[in-house]
């Protein structure tokens, strides 16, 4: 790090070439509310919420893609700072479908507006991930309400055919999260900016609907998606943050090993979120991993154990089941020694799991017929 | 892997061979094209210009099966051509003459003319390869899944380590697995030959060391059966009593029809599963398991990471954790285990047997998992293997290698390759995940993927029904008629029951590994 140092509220930081008014402060616990900003991806400060106060600047900045400069004296909540974040707010929660407690004060249009929310989504119920929202942070944060009459326009028609991600175009602030998290994070290339009818939209190649287009529905623009404009179809309204418990777990799919939040409500998944930070996968996600997790809640599950009788399985105890296995590989060991005995264990299976079946074998059955399926 | 994904983004040039990462390995490859796009090189070596090809700089598209041919090419360039690493040649090696020699018989043109493409373009790839340092190679099934599986494998090592990208960060030889736990079975010696760590059955040491552990004498001192040997032996007579944990043999192994009849024959078949499927039909008894979410434990993934796997809710009915059940059957037959949960079968077995994992214990990977080798419990755990070029045997040793052609070659009655693999929205015989909702619309069944070329040749359409067969079954399947594959390849995946490839593929295997040849045998397609 460098010896150049510029004073945010009050205080010194020291910062690095090259680096952001966001990147600096953030290392110092000083916190710059952001929504478009995407870690690791290109800062566009389109949003304008993480506009700070430049001493000399007649104009506030984007902390996120304002380069730090020495001697600059920054303020990040001055008056100033705060009325525009307020303005900004203000247009945001006015722009669309944002039918959460935040927008329910101080609005005497609130009845019809809701009433319009609640037809185009085909439920009463409030906005999807209402509780886990920025958006609906940041208006709480800065004790914006809904003041002035709602400018919301027609929304363009939410996107349901696919089978996995809903697309809810009258929810979106336009913020690019999706874009870059397709675009820079996964590398998918499937959605960017673009216009419909002359207005802002996000778009796939040929405005077609996700099936349809490169998306490969791993899921990474959901998980950066600050509001309920992108969200998993199997979740949605199924559950509120504060229903939930979350299990940081590892996927059960290939080899990478990418670490999962699974949210869980009773005794069900309803979610599955990467694991920000988390080693190896840094928050993200692939289709399998994401949306491949109900398998385990399919009434097929075997559910007894099952002795053959001719040609069909009959339901048995554990008692019954496990003492014929027992019975018929000592009878096997008897008549043609342990070497007549083989076994293939779980790649899928934990570890655990694999050092019990070969020490079964080894140390109980005594043969060294263990192996298991994949020899990669 | 000998080394992170951690380091794919910082990476500054790749050499994929073998591997539709996009597809098997979707977030492995989202950080290597992280790095392309922060200007690191790309070369893919495979038949099929799949997606990942859309980023490289270069696509070599090699003939199914011509790998070692083209390796050994490449090197050949390198060494005339003198643009291999001399110093780590010199200092972290050994056996260089005998690899130079061999690989002097594969002149660009010879090897080009075996794999199918130009002597220049073997040229290009060896130049821009050794033109940046260090060069990271990843493979996957396609170099194993032959019978000159391991040779392949060699081959990559011999590769990296004449340009001296062995024991540095974002270099190494990266094998991605393919299954979560893969590496995590071949750890806990779920192999007929060795323990759990790697140590041999054979040696009498590792013998007295586990005996003395489990309180047993008489361990068995021979290496026991791989699976294709085990299958055999159902048929011979000399297995009696098969134990299937997991595994979905009759749709995953090679030639179904010969994979049936061998289960048939099993005097006594034990399944142990979460769900029924075709395997469990010749099954005496089923025991139902425990799945993913309803059990603690770990996984190893491929870059050696030991992570936790976490309860979310309890298992279906009677169902039980696998440990549980081997345990029972232990009691039941005598001895008595005395750790009674995941986390004692590693705390106080696991990591006091396998040296590599001595200094791993649950405490220490609650958040992020730990890389082996860890063998102390102050040890942060291993990124990248041999360091510094120190391999285990001191230097690393060339081992040339001989091209050899897959065990079943087109003709005029088979005049097609098949090659198999995996594709995005499912996992192998889609007992999990074609009972996921979602995932089943994106892609509900199988296709044969055919060249352009042969569809026109043939008057297919896309989208129309074929026939395919081998010399050992046969198939209807949807062609789908696509630019990514080359002519006189068909490249299909194992997902679906009907149309399951291993219908058609061939069971001829690698004599030192047994893998299957899954990615190459000859099939014919036909309009209906
Ligand atoms: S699901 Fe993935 S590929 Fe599809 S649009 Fe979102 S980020 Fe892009
Ligand atoms: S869909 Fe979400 S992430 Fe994408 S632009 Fe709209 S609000 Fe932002
Ligand atoms: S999320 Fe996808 S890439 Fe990651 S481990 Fe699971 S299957 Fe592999």
């Amino acid at each position: 790090m460098s010896d150049k140092k510029m004073m945010v509220n009050g205080r010194e930081i020291p910062f690095a070439a090259g680096e952001t008014i966001l990147e600096a402060a953030s290392r110092y616990d000083i916190s710059i509310p952001t929504l478009c900003h995407l870690k690791g991806t290109t800062p566009h400060g389109k949003c304008k919420i993480c506009v700070v106060e430049i001493e000399g600047e007649r104009e506030l900045k984007t902390a996120c893609n304002t380069p730090c400069n020495a001697n600059m004296v920054i303020k990040t909540e001055s008056i100033k700072v705060v009325a525009d974040r307020k303005k900004t707010l203000e247009d945001l929660i006015a722009s669309g479908n944002h039918n959460c407690a935040a927008s329910s004060a101080g609005n005497s249009n609130w009845t019809v507006f809701q009433m319009a929310v609640q037809q185009y989504d085909k439920t009463d119920d409030l906005c999807p991930v209402w509780g886990d929202c920025k958006l609906q942070d940041l208006l709480y944060h800065y004790q914006v309400t809904q003041k002035k009459p709602s400018d919301r326009k027609q929304p363009f028609q939410k996107e349901i055919v696919n089978p996995l991600i809903i697309r809810d175009f009258s929810r979106c602030i336009l913020c690019g999260r999706c874009v870059s998290a397709c675009n820079e994070v996964q590398v998918n290339r499937a959605i960017n900016f673009g216009e419909q009818d002359g207005r802002e939209k996000i778009v796939t190649k040929n405005n077609t609907s996700l099936a349809d287009s490169d998306c490969v529905f791993c899921g990474e623009c959901i998980q950066a998606c600050p509001v309920g404009a992108l969200v998993e179809k199997k979740a949605a309204y199924q559950w509120r943050p504060w229903e939930v418990r979350k299990i940081r777990t590892t996927c059960p799919y290939c080899g990478v090993g990418c670490q999962q939040l699974l949210h869980v409500k009773g005794e069900k998944i309803v979610k599955v979120t990467g694991v920000e930070n988390g080693k190896p996968n840094e928050g993200r996600l692939c289709v399998k991993g994401r949306f491949g997790y109900d398998f385990i809640y399919s009434d097929e599950r075997l559910k007894t154990p099952l002795i053959r009788e001719n040609d069909h399985f009959r339901e048995a105890s554990w008692d019954e089941a496990l003492d014929l296995v027992v019975k018929r590989f000592k009878q096997i060991i008897a008549s043609d020694g342990p070497d007549a005995l083989a076994g293939v264990s779980c790649a899928r299976s934990i570890s655990e799991d694999s050092y019990q079946m070969q020490k079964l074998f080894r140390a109980v059955f005594k043969t060294n017929n263990i192996d298991h399926c994949a020899r990669t | 892997m000998t080394n992170s994904f951690g380091e794919f983004s910082r990476a500054k040039m790749f050499f994929v061979i073998g591997s539709n990462m996009t597809e098997a390995h979707p977030v492995a490859a989202t950080f290597l094209k992280n790095a392309v796009l922060k200007g690191a090189k790309l070369i893919v070596v495979d038949p099929r210009a799949h997606r990942l090809v859309d980023y490289a700089d270069l696509h070599v598209p090699i003939r199914v099966g011509s790998d070692i041919a083209f390796l050994n090419g490449l090197m050949n360039v390198l060494i005339k051509e003198n643009l291999y690493d001399r110093k780590f040649v010199e200092f972290n090696t050994e056996e260089f003459n005998s690899l130079k020699q061999k690989v002097s018989e594969y002149p660009p043109e010879r090897a080009a003319d075996i794999a199918g493409i130009t002597p220049q373009l073997i040229v290009d790839t060896a130049r821009l390869l050794a033109s940046v340092k260090p060069v990271m190679l990843c493979y996957t099934l396609g170099i194993t899944e032959h019978t000159c599986g391991r040779n392949n494998v060699v081959s990559t090592a011999n590769l990296q380590m004449l340009l001296g990208n062995m024991g540095v960060e974002c270099g190494g030889v990266n094998p991605l697995r393919g299954q979560n736990n893969v590496q995590g079975a071949c750890d806990m010696g779920a192999l007929p030959n060795v323990f759990p760590g790697y140590q041999a059955v054979v040696d009498e040491k590792a013998r007295k060391k586990f005996e003395a552990f489990w309180n047993v004498s008489d361990l068995p001192s021979q290496n026991g059966l791989m699976m294709p040997q085990m299958m055999d032996g159902l048929v011979s007579g000399k297995i009696k009593g098969f134990y299937i944990f997991g595994e979905n043999l009759a749709s995953t192994e090679p030639d179904i029809h010969k994979v049936e009849h061998e289960l048939s024959c099993a005097e006594f078949l034990v399944c142990q599963d979460i769900f029924l499927n075709e395997t469990t039909k010749f099954a005496h008894v089923v025991l139902p398991a425990a799945a993913w979410s309803e059990n603690d434990g770990t996984f190893t993934s491929s870059e050696r990471r030991v992570s936790r796997v976490r309860t979310a809710s309890p298992p279906p009915g009677e169902a039980k954790p696998n440990w549980w059940i081997f345990k029972e059957i232990a009691r039941r037959m005598g001895q008595t285990w005395s750790s009674n949960s995941a986390k004692e079968i590693w705390n106080n077995e696991i990591s006091m047997l396998a040296p590599a994992l001595a200094g791993i214990k649950y405490h220490r990977i609650e958040g992020d998992g730990l890389q082996w080798p860890c063998p102390t419990e102050e040890h942060p755990g291993t990124a990248y293997l041999h360091k510094e070029g120190q391999f285990t045997r001191g230097k690393g040793a060339f081992i040339p290698v001989e091209w050899t052609p897959p065990a079943e070659v087109p003709d005029e009655q088979y005049p097609l390759v098949l090659s198999t693999g995996r594709r995005l929205y499912h996992y192998h015989t889609r007992t999990q995940t074609g009972r996921c909702e979602g995932l089943n619309d994106l892609l509900g069944e199988e296709t044969a993927d055919i060249s352009r070329e042969d569809a026109t040749a043939l008057n297919i359409l896309d989208g129309e029904k074929i026939k395919v067969s081998s010399r050992r079954g046969e198939v209807m399947v949807k062609a789908r008629v696509t630019p990514e594959v080359p002519r006189g390849l068909v490249w299909m995946a194992f997902h679906f029951r009907e149309a399951n490839a291993n219908f058609l593929t061939n069971a001829a295997f690698d004599p030192f590994t047994l893998t299957a040849e899954y990615k190459a045998c000859a099939v014919r397609i036909e309009k209906l």
